[in-house]
């Protein structure tokens, strides 16, 4: 499942940090470190964690817009 | 046909070709579908890859938190576009509407959109490029390959530039527990983005996290042994750095080559566009057809004295991106500026690094809130009487009340009581840029005037 942070707007609340602690993790008291590519299993977690952000700062990628994987470079997706 | 007709046909079954797919094509690409252009897409880019982040790559991934074939970017929606990754764009005929690629075909377009960014500015002698163990970070590929080397325990890593991408690298590798050496021309870490003081404030999170930091030196030559491996670097100081590991961290260059001689008004610079990121030809005519956004864009910006600005941030690729597609495909009374005030961020040693505004037009700087020396603080710049510009240290929070400030020309100093105002921060100081005229190291000398008799010759001494 990919995800994105858009850190500008990210203020350090740390409430994706409770909610998925897989995925979220500050560093340090404001930074926030994510992966981008998270495991399947957590896409309740992180689906909380993106309604909870105050700032609205995680996208998640809605399953139906996910290319397919992988295919040649002329490919249509 | 009038022009209504043509816009309603170009919505429904025009051709739009975005060349450069990274984060501003992608985003771009997203809002003509959402804004209800169904004609053909067509996506180029010179990697491989489906788009992907590049903040991650010298943050999480070099630490082994996230990997760096996992940093795809998610999609608002699906795109049914013809994607050509992995082949470069070659060539531009504006006249013929047509993009020529690298493997020889040509893609014609209604509309262009040229997102082509930026890379990383390449060290100045190839052939110790090749030596094993020098490293640029601006791809997937090149983080991936710099991931493994820094897993293998190297005995040093040299970081060669502190500007972000260097300083992030470098506390990475502290992190990692490697030692490290950072090499920076200028004064500090940091300085040409945020001046000298904040740029203090960066030099001693560097030497406190144990990173052996040299300023005001330049590394000269890196050099091999016998098989081809990096053995050790010289610095412009005399001083040798024995390491394994350099990282090339010189800033970036837009990738603007492949429109030379196409007519387009795009140089080393950049691609000049108006407020609504439409390219400039070399006449200075505004051209209807190609667009541009994202780094590799340079536009007017009224709230800084309409000074053409190009911004290598993430939000800027976006906001641009999304102005210029909805420009694509609307009509000229309904076209938006890109008015995005510009805002960047870092995370390196611990420490959330973001700024608002264009800090290098900063004359003066204020600390406002907090303190340099706790490392947490909000630093104000003004330019002739206004708000300019803030930076914090670990205060993301009041950096919002400040970029209203810049965005309403609210006057510098400025005249409220803040809470958490230190001695410190009751006068503004120089905010120590570099004079851009001067050269950052060695002595030069310079000649200037334009008639003969007026010609001057300078000689301007070494800085350190």
């Amino acid at each position: 499942m990919r995800l994105v942070v858009d850190l500008n707007r990210c203020q350090g609340y740390a409430q994706c940090a409770f909610l998925a602690p897989d995925v979220f993790t500050m560093h340090g008291d404001e930074a926030l470190l994510y992966d981008p590519h998270a495991d399947d299993t957590q896409r309740e977690q992180v689906r909380r964690a993106a309604t909870a952000c105050p700032v609205q700062a995680i996208l998640v990628e809605d399953q139906d817009a996910a290319p397919a994987s992988a295919k040649g470079a002329r490919d249509v997706r | 046909m009038s022009a209504d007709g043509y816009l309603e046909a170009l919505r429904r079954k025009g051709r739009i070709v975005i060349v450069g797919a990274s984060l501003a094509g992608l985003r771009a690409a997203e809002t003509l579908r959402e804004q209800g252009f169904t004609g053909s897409l067509t996506l180029i880019g010179d990697e491989r890859y489906q788009p992907y982040d590049r903040p991650p790559l010298s943050k999480q991934v070099l630490l082994g938190r996230a990997a760096a074939e996992h940093t795809a970017l998610p999609r608002h929606s699906a795109l049914n576009a013809q994607w050509r990754l992995g082949v470069a764009a070659t060539g531009l005929d504006m006249s013929a509407k047509r993009v020529r690629l690298a493997d020889g075909e040509e893609v014609e377009y209604d509309r262009l959109l040229i997102t082509t960014g930026v890379r990383a500015r390449p060290w100045p002698h190839p052939q110790e490029v090749e030596l094993d163990g020098v490293f640029t970070l601006r791809t997937r590929d090149d983080t991936a390959q710099l991931y493994r080397r820094l897993a293998a325990g190297p005995r040093r890593v040299l970081v060669i530039g502190a500007g972000f991408t260097g300083s992030e690298i470098a506390s990475a590798c502290r992190e990692r527990d490697l030692p490290v050496t950072v090499a920076e021309r200028g004064a500090a870490p940091l300085v040409g983005a945020l001046g000298s003081v904040v740029g203090e404030v960066a030099a001693t999170l560097h030497r406190d996290h144990g990173v052996d930091l040299r300023c005001g030196v330049m590394v000269t030559g890196l050099e091999g042994d016998p098989a081809g491996r990096l053995r050790c670097a010289h610095l412009s100081d005399g001083s040798t750095v024995d390491t394994d590991v350099a990282v090339i961290c010189l800033g970036a260059t837009r990738n603007t080559e492949w429109l030379a001689g196409s007519g387009l008004g795009a140089g080393p610079r950049g691609i000049a566009c108006d407020a609504g990121c439409r390219a400039f030809d070399v006449r200075g005519i505004v051209t209807d057809d190609v667009f541009v956004a994202g780094d590799v864009a340079r536009s007017p910006h009224p709230l800084f004295g309409y000074q053409f600005l190009s911004l290598e941030h993430w939000g800027n690729a976006v906001a641009q991106a999304e102005i210029a597609a909805h420009n694509m495909i609307s009509a000229s009374a309904d076209r938006r500026p890109h008015l995005w005030v510009p805002a960047f961020w870092s995370s390196q040693f611990g420490v959330n690094i973001k700024s608002v505004g264009v800090p290098p037009m900063g004359e003066q700087l204020l600390v406002a809130q907090g303190s340099l020396t706790e490392r947490r603080f909000t630093g104000v710049y003004g330019c002739q009487g206004r708000v300019i510009a803030a930076v914090t240290f670990d205060q993301t929070k009041w950096l919002e009340f400040y970029q209203r400030l810049i965005e309403s020309a609210a006057p510098f100093p400025p005249s409220f009581r803040t809470v958490d105002r230190r001695a410190e921060g009751l006068e503004p100081v120089a905010a120590g840029f570099p004079d851009p005229s001067l050269p950052t190291h060695g002595p030069t000398v310079t000649v200037s005037g334009y008639s003969p008799t007026d010609r001057r010759i300078t000689f301007t001494p070494a800085h350190a």
